[in-house]
This record gives C-alpha cells, sequence and structure tokens, in this order.
C-alpha cells in the first residue's frame, strides 16, 4: 500500500490494467487431488497466483502439548517457495507467514467439525508456487478443498478474496501493481451457507462507503469462487464414473 | 530418508518377487519408471521445471540475480543449490529448517551440477572483481515415492536449461539464456537383498541396505557420486552401478532432450 | 451395510451442500441448518426411508466396536502393543487381550514390530480412545501372503451385497481373503492368482462409484484365470 506509482491503475472508463472491470476477478482455476501422499490436495490459480495445498490427518498431535483433549486442532503452514516472487525469498518461515498460518488456521476451524476428533490433529500445508498478489486468499481456497478432497467433516467450504482500493476506485482482487501502489487492501473468507466472515484483514485507507462497497463486492465474488471449488470436488469423482461407464459399452 | 513401520508381510513379499528380478509396480530391477518434465512453469522464477519420476514430483526453481562475486574467485559467477523435504510430501517430513537428509540431497545435486561444469559460470561475470550473476537453485519435494536424489537432479537440471539471465530487469545488458555446456545426470540405485535396483520407490527404498548415486556427464564420464545408508556395497556392485549410470544417464538425456 | 449398496442416482456432494429443504431428518455425514438438511463431507447423497445422508467418498477410518480390523504392530511397550490401524488414533494391545499369558516386559517375544495381526475393535470411548482384542476366534497373527491397502469406505463394495463380490473373488481366484473394515486387506495363494486377486481389489476400490461392478470383476478374472464353470454359476448382484 506504500508505493507511489505514476502507473494509471484504473482508466477513464473504468477499465484496469489486466483489462478488467471493478467488479471483475481474475481467471480462477482448481483442481483437487492432486497429490498422492497428502490424504486430500488441491492446486489454485488466480490470475499469475499459483498455490498447492496439502492435507494430512486427522492424525495423531505432534508435539503432544498441543493436543487437545475436546476437539482436533489445525495447524497450517503457509510457505513462499524461494522463487515464487521478484526477489528470492529466503527460505523458512517469517513472521508475516507466520501470521497468515494462523489466521488460516482460525478461518478454517471455523467449518471443520473438530470435535469430531479429540487430540488430533489436521495438518494444512499451502505452498505458494507464484505469488502475485493475494496469496492468502488463494491459498485458503486451496485448503479448504483440499480438506473436502480428504473426506474430512466440515459444515462448509470456505472460499476467500480480496477487495481493495486503487486510483480512488474500489476494486475486487488486486493485481500486483493495484495492491503494491493502491489505497487499500481486503481480503475476506466466508462460510458460503451463511454469509459469516471467519477471514478479514485491512490495511490502507478507505471511507465508511468505500469500505462497505468493498466487502460487498468480495462477498458476492466468494459466492463465485465457491462455486469453483466445489465444481473442482465434484469433477473429481463425476469422471471417472462416467469413464469408466464408458469402458462398459 | 524417512522412516516407516512396515510390516513383515509387504517386506518378505517385496524380497520374494525380487529374488525372481521383479518388482511390486512391473518394473524390472534396471528400469527407470516413467519421466514427466514440465518446464518454465513458474513465471516468477528465472527458470523452473517441475518432474514427475512416477508418483515422486519435485519442483525446482532456478532466480539469477547480480552480486558480489568470493574474494577467491573475483570474475566468477556463484552457483547456490537449497532443497527442502516439505511436509506436503510426505507424512514423514516435518516443517522447521533442512535437516540432514535435506542438505545431502542438496549437495549431490549440487556437486552434479557444479562439477559437471553445466553452467558456464566464468561467463556469469559483469564487472570483473565487483559484480556477477548469482544463480539461486532451490528444490522442493511436492510429492515423495522413493528417489529424490533423481528427480531433484532432474528438476534442477531441466530448470537450469530453461533459465534465462534476467539483464533487463536489473540494467545489466540484454536477458540472454543462461550458458549450458552440458546436461549432468544422476543415476541411483538401492541394495535390497543382494539385488541393486534402479530408482527405488518409498518401499524398496524402506527395506534396502545402502544407495548410490552416480552422476555421468553427456560424455559419459563420472562427475559426482555418493553413496549412502548404513550397509555396504561391493566393488563388483560398484562397477554395476557405473556401467549402468552412464547407459540409464544416456536414455535419461534423450527423454528430457 | 446393506443399505450402502442401494442402487440409486449417484449424486455427489460436497460440505455445505443442501440434501433436503422438505422435512427430511439429517442422516449419517449431515446436519440441519435453518431447517435444510446438509452435507457434511463429500460423498453421495443417500436417502434411506425419512432420513438424508451422505456416504462419504473418501476420509479416514474412525474405528467402532466390533471391526475386524487388520494392522501393523508398530511399538512394544512392557504390558501392550501399539497397533496401527490406520486411524487417527494407535490401537493398544494389551497383553490381557492375547491368546497367550504374557509375563510383564516379555511383549517382544510374542509380538514383534512389523508383524501384523487380525483383531477386533473392543471399544472405542468419547474421547476415542481404542480398545482391541485378539482373544477371539479366527483373530491370530497373520503370516505370508500380500497386504492390500485400500480406502475403508470401499470395503463395503469389497464385500458386497451379502458378501457376494468377496465370495466370488475367493472362490475364481482360490485365494484365501480377509478384509479388515480398516481397508487393510489380506491375500494369500498361488502367486499368479494372488496377483490376480490384488488386481481385482484394486479394480473394485478403483471403479466402486459405477455399476455392474460384478460383471465386470468377474470378466476381469474370468480373463486372467481360465474357470472350471462350476465355480462362479450362482453369484449375481
Amino acid at each position: 500500500m506504500s508505493g507511489h506509482t505514476d502507473m494509471v491503475l484504473v482508466d477513464e472508463n473504468g477499465m484496469r490494467i489486466d483489462g478488467r472491470t471493478a467488479e471483475q476477478h481474475r481467471p480462477i482455476k482448481i483442481e483437487a487431488g492432486v497429490l498422492n501422499n497428502a490424504d486430500g490436495s488441491a492446486y489454485v490459480e488466480i490470475g499469475k497466483n499459483k498455490v498447492l495445498a496439502a492435507v494430512y490427518g486427522p492424525r495423531e498431535c505432534h508435539p503432544r502439548h498441543l493436543q487437545d483433549p475436546t476437539k482436533a486442532i489445525i495447524q497450517c503452514k503457509y510457505n513462499m517457495q524461494a522463487f515464487s516472487v521478484s526477489d528470492r525469498k529466503r527460505p523458512g518461515p517469517d513472521r508475516r507467514s507466520i501470521e497468515i498460518s494462523k489466521i488460516i488456521s482460525e478461518a478454517l476451524e471455523k467449518v471443520v467439525l473438530t470435535e469430531l476428533y479429540p487430540r488430533a490433529s489436521i495438518d494444512v500445508y499451502i505452498e505458494i508456487l507464484q505469488a502475485n498478489a493475494g496469496t492468502r486468499c488463494a491459498g485458503l481456497t486451496a485448503a479448504s478443498v483440499a480438506l473436502a478432497d480428504a473426506g474430512i467433516p466440515m459444515r462448509d467450504i470456505v472460499p476467500a478474496i480480496a477487495a481493495g482500493k486503487a486510483d480512488g476506485h474500489v476494486l475486487l482482487d488486486l493485481n500486483k501493481e493495484e495492491d503494491n501502489y493502491g489505497q487499500a487492501d481486503v481480503p475476506i473468507a466466508i462460510v458460503p451457507s451463511t454469509d459469516e466472515i471467519v477471514l478479514l484483514q485491512m490495511d490502507g485507507n478507505m471511507t465508511r462507503e468505500e469500505f462497505d462497497h468493498a466487502i460487498e463486492l468480495a462477498v458476492n465474488a466468494c459466492h463465485e469462487v465457491y462455486d469453483i471449488q466445489k465444481d473442482a470436488l465434484k469433477r473429481r469423482y463425476s469422471k471417472p464414473a462416467k469413464e469408466a461407464e464408458n469402458d462398459e459399452q | 530418508m524417512s522412516s516407516e513401520i512396515m510390516s513383515d508381510i509387504k517386506r518378505d513379499h517385496i524380497l520374494k518377487l525380487l529374488e525372481n528380478g521383479q518388482r511390486e509396480d512391473g518394473r524390472g530391477i534396471q528400469d527407470f519408471r516413467k519421466i514427466q518434465v514440465e518446464t518454465n512453469c513458474i513465471e516468477s522464477a528465472d527458470g523452473s521445471a517441475r518432474v514427475k519420476l512416477g508418483k515422486t514430483e519435485v519442483i525446482a526453481g532456478v532466480k539469477i540475480i547480480p552480486g558480489t562475486p568470493f574474494a577467491d574467485t573475483p570474475n566468477i559467477g556463484v552457483l547456490t543449490t537449497g532443497a527442502e523435504l516439505i511436509p506436503m510430501a510426505h507424512a514423514s517430513f516435518e516443517s522447521g529448517p533442512p535437516g540432514e537428509d535435506a542438505i545431502e540431497l542438496a549437495r549431490v545435486v549440487d556437486r552434479g551440477i557444479r562439477e559437471s561444469g553445466m553452467v558456464d559460470v566464468e561467463a556469469l561475470c559483469i564487472t570483473p572483481g565487483a559484480e556477477v550473476w548469482m544463480c539461486f537453485i532451490d528444490i522442493y519435494a511436492l510429492d515423495y515415492d522413493g528417489n529424490l536424489f533423481d528427480a531433484a537432479n532432474l528438476a534442477a537440471v531441466c530448470a537450469l536449461k530453461s533459465a534465462t539471465i534476467p539483464g533487463e530487469q536489473y540494467g545489466k545488458g540484454e536477458n540472454k539464456p543462461l550458458p549450458i555446456t552440458c546436461v549432468p545426470i544422476s543415476v541411483t540405485e538401492v541394495k535390497v537383498g543382494n539385488t541393486l535396483i534402479v530408482d527405488p520407490n518409498f518401499d524398496e527404498e524402506q527395506i534396502s541396505s545402502a544407495r548410490l548415486t552416480v552422476t555421468t556427464d553427456d560424455n559419459g564420464n563420472f562427475r559426482a557420486m555418493q553413496k549412502g545408508g548404513r550397509g555396504s556395497i561391493t566393488l563388483d556392485e560398484l562397477s554395476t552401478c557405473l556401467d549402468r549410470a552412464v547407459e540409464k544417464g544416456a536414455e535419461i538425456r534423450k527423454i528430457i532432450g | 451395510m446393506e443399505r450402502r449398496n442401494a442402487r440409486q442416482t449417484r449424486e455427489i456432494v460436497v460440505p455445505g451442500d443442501v440434501l433436503d429443504g422438505s422435512g427430511m431428518k439429517p442422516g449419517e455425514n449431515a446436519y440441519v441448518m435453518d431447517g435444510k438438511v446438509r452435507a457434511s463431507v463429500m460423498g453421495v447423497r443417500n436417502v434411506f426411508q425419512n432420513t438424508v445422508g451422505v456416504i462419504p467418498l473418501r476420509g479416514c477410518y474412525m474405528p467402532t466396536s466390533g471391526d475386524t480390523v487388520i494392522g501393523v504392530i508398530v511399538d512394544i511397550g512392557p504390558s501392550n502393543w501399539l497397533v496401527d490401524i490406520g486411524a487417527p488414533y494407535p490401537a493398544p494391545l494389551h497383553v490381557n487381550e492375547v491368546p497367550w499369558k504374557v509375563e510383564f516386559g516379555d511383549t517382544s517375544r510374542y509380538l514383534n514390530m512389523g508383524q501384523v495381526v487380525l483383531l477386533k475393535v473392543l471399544s472405542v470411548d468419547e474421547s476415542k480412545k481404542i480398545n482391541v482384542t485378539m482373544k477371539d476366534s479366527g483373530l491370530r497373527r497373520i503370516e505370508g501372503g500380500r497386504l492390500v491397502k485400500i480406502s475403508h469406505s470401499k470395503v463395503s463394495r469389497i464385500i458386497g451385497k451379502s458378501g457376494s463380490m468377496i465370495s466370488m473373488l475367493k472362490n475364481m481366484t482360490d485365494c484365501r481373503i480377509t478384509v479388515g473394515q480398516n481397508g487393510m486387506i489380506w491375500i494369500d495363494g498361488e502367486d499368479e492368482n494372488a496377483d490376480v486377486a490384488t488386481e481385482a481389489v484394486k479394480m473394485i476400490e478403483a471403479q466402486a462409484q459405477s455399476g455392474n461392478l460384478t460383471d465386470r470383476v468377474r470378466a476381469f478374472i474370468e480373463k486372467r484365470l481360465p474357470q472350471e464353470e462350476e465355480d462362479y454359476e450362482e453369484e449375481e448382484e
């Protein structure tokens, strides 16, 4: 939010540098079940973001002192790979990735029926292969598909997307330039069946009206992301069945 | 790499098959699994490759940035290789800084690339004594079903082959391909009982006593080796491994082009 | 178990999907919110009388008392063994629950690391603490043969309606087959036959969602192992 540029991020017709209108998200591609070892997995592309998520568990909780006798804990690890950003990122967790891991774990705890697995741990690993603004939302979107793919009982699937502000316009799903040189960023995640918010951050500068508009855009877009998530999961199972039927004939 | 309690039934079954030169997945003892390579899959990297070796999957990315040369090699570019066995790849991998297995893996891959002179590091000099291109190779295991050595070597090599020096980004001249002189290929075998098998999967690694990785260059000369595991290999077995490393190395060099 | 095989339109649902909004009761893997029954796992929508639930497609095995399971010894204590039965929790097998009299600290003389055992789940308490036993007819240490691991949610397909699939597998391949509710399957027989049985089991797992499975499995085995006629005359699903 702090950078400054002479670049025009939104032109006089309301078009953005990547050709989107204010209310459009970048192209989204989701695939479920992309890894062999993990109990569940998903691959997500949102614009130029490329994200893998893997779920292991429920399994025995390590370290043991984290065990909760009444429910499973969700341990999320968000990691940016060294080559995922324009300057090489030093491997290993930093304060930013630890914070993101924490808020994603908490967002998922709201929907997962953790009380079914006392003392256990559900481990969620998010690897950012390529980053272009919005990786925490892409990561959470991937993680909830991976959880469902792992067959973990949950109330709903969590979609996430950001809204923000650049060149004085409220925009959905900021790209890297808009994120770097814009005035605000608001990533959110919801439970689609109830529209409850399970992740919300904000940085920058917005009026109440702008913020309300941003939330409206993001909540609507979350429902679109949700449809793509569901489609990815259903595609995984409807396809092999069809192929098997075709084999018969 | 990692351990897991294997049932005696499974172990005995694998051993029994090997007595007849057979393997659980139908391969012969000298066969590699299917190799799939996707290069330049990561735009934020200057070179990248995602490699599948059967069910083992590895991603490698190359970042090339200007930096200061080492004092004792003022005109020579810098190569650095890192590897991480992230917990995404296997239930037995733990988060945290790279452990000894990851470090060994990175160093063996690094040695093959460095000693073969794959990258012409002298051509990476920008201003003698002051500035050179530094080439960082970062390798991540994504799915682990044995033989990370060869999968990681392939991913790193393919990423380097596809890499571009980003001169324009740093105002250091035009973009140009990373200068490559040869393609080092590693071939790993493990010893299970008294049988040597090429490209072991996870279960085969679990019951193996010794491992040998041999890296060759385009001429079939040896450029790096690493023996691992608590068991031993005989001189005859070594000879077999060397022959196979040359033969299989040439085959793989053709596959990856 | 049988109703799981009921043939109906196989509608795939994911968590949060509305299963019913007209007053049906929530069955397995379903919950009610604002008068609607919703799915809590990914799977196949399943109606049984006036309940609607989900048959899961994936997910870890959760033991229930009475289950027969196959496990691997993964740790040994002075008065018990820890058995991996593929559940989120290890299953301790106490020395009182084996058919031998074991002195304190003498456990490894009877069962050792990596050995495979056929057990029964005695109980699973509120906090998911598991008790297993080897003291029942047929329970034993398993030796030889081979183990195949499949998803526990496909076990009912391996068994088939009233055991039709499993008895067909056994008859046609002439193998001894023991199926654990946890998805661990033990197969023992002549090498080639056991190979075919193993492949058949994997085929059932992969195609569990499609119809006419029994016929296709039969055709597969016939092709690989030519049968004498009386072997399979009355196996109909």
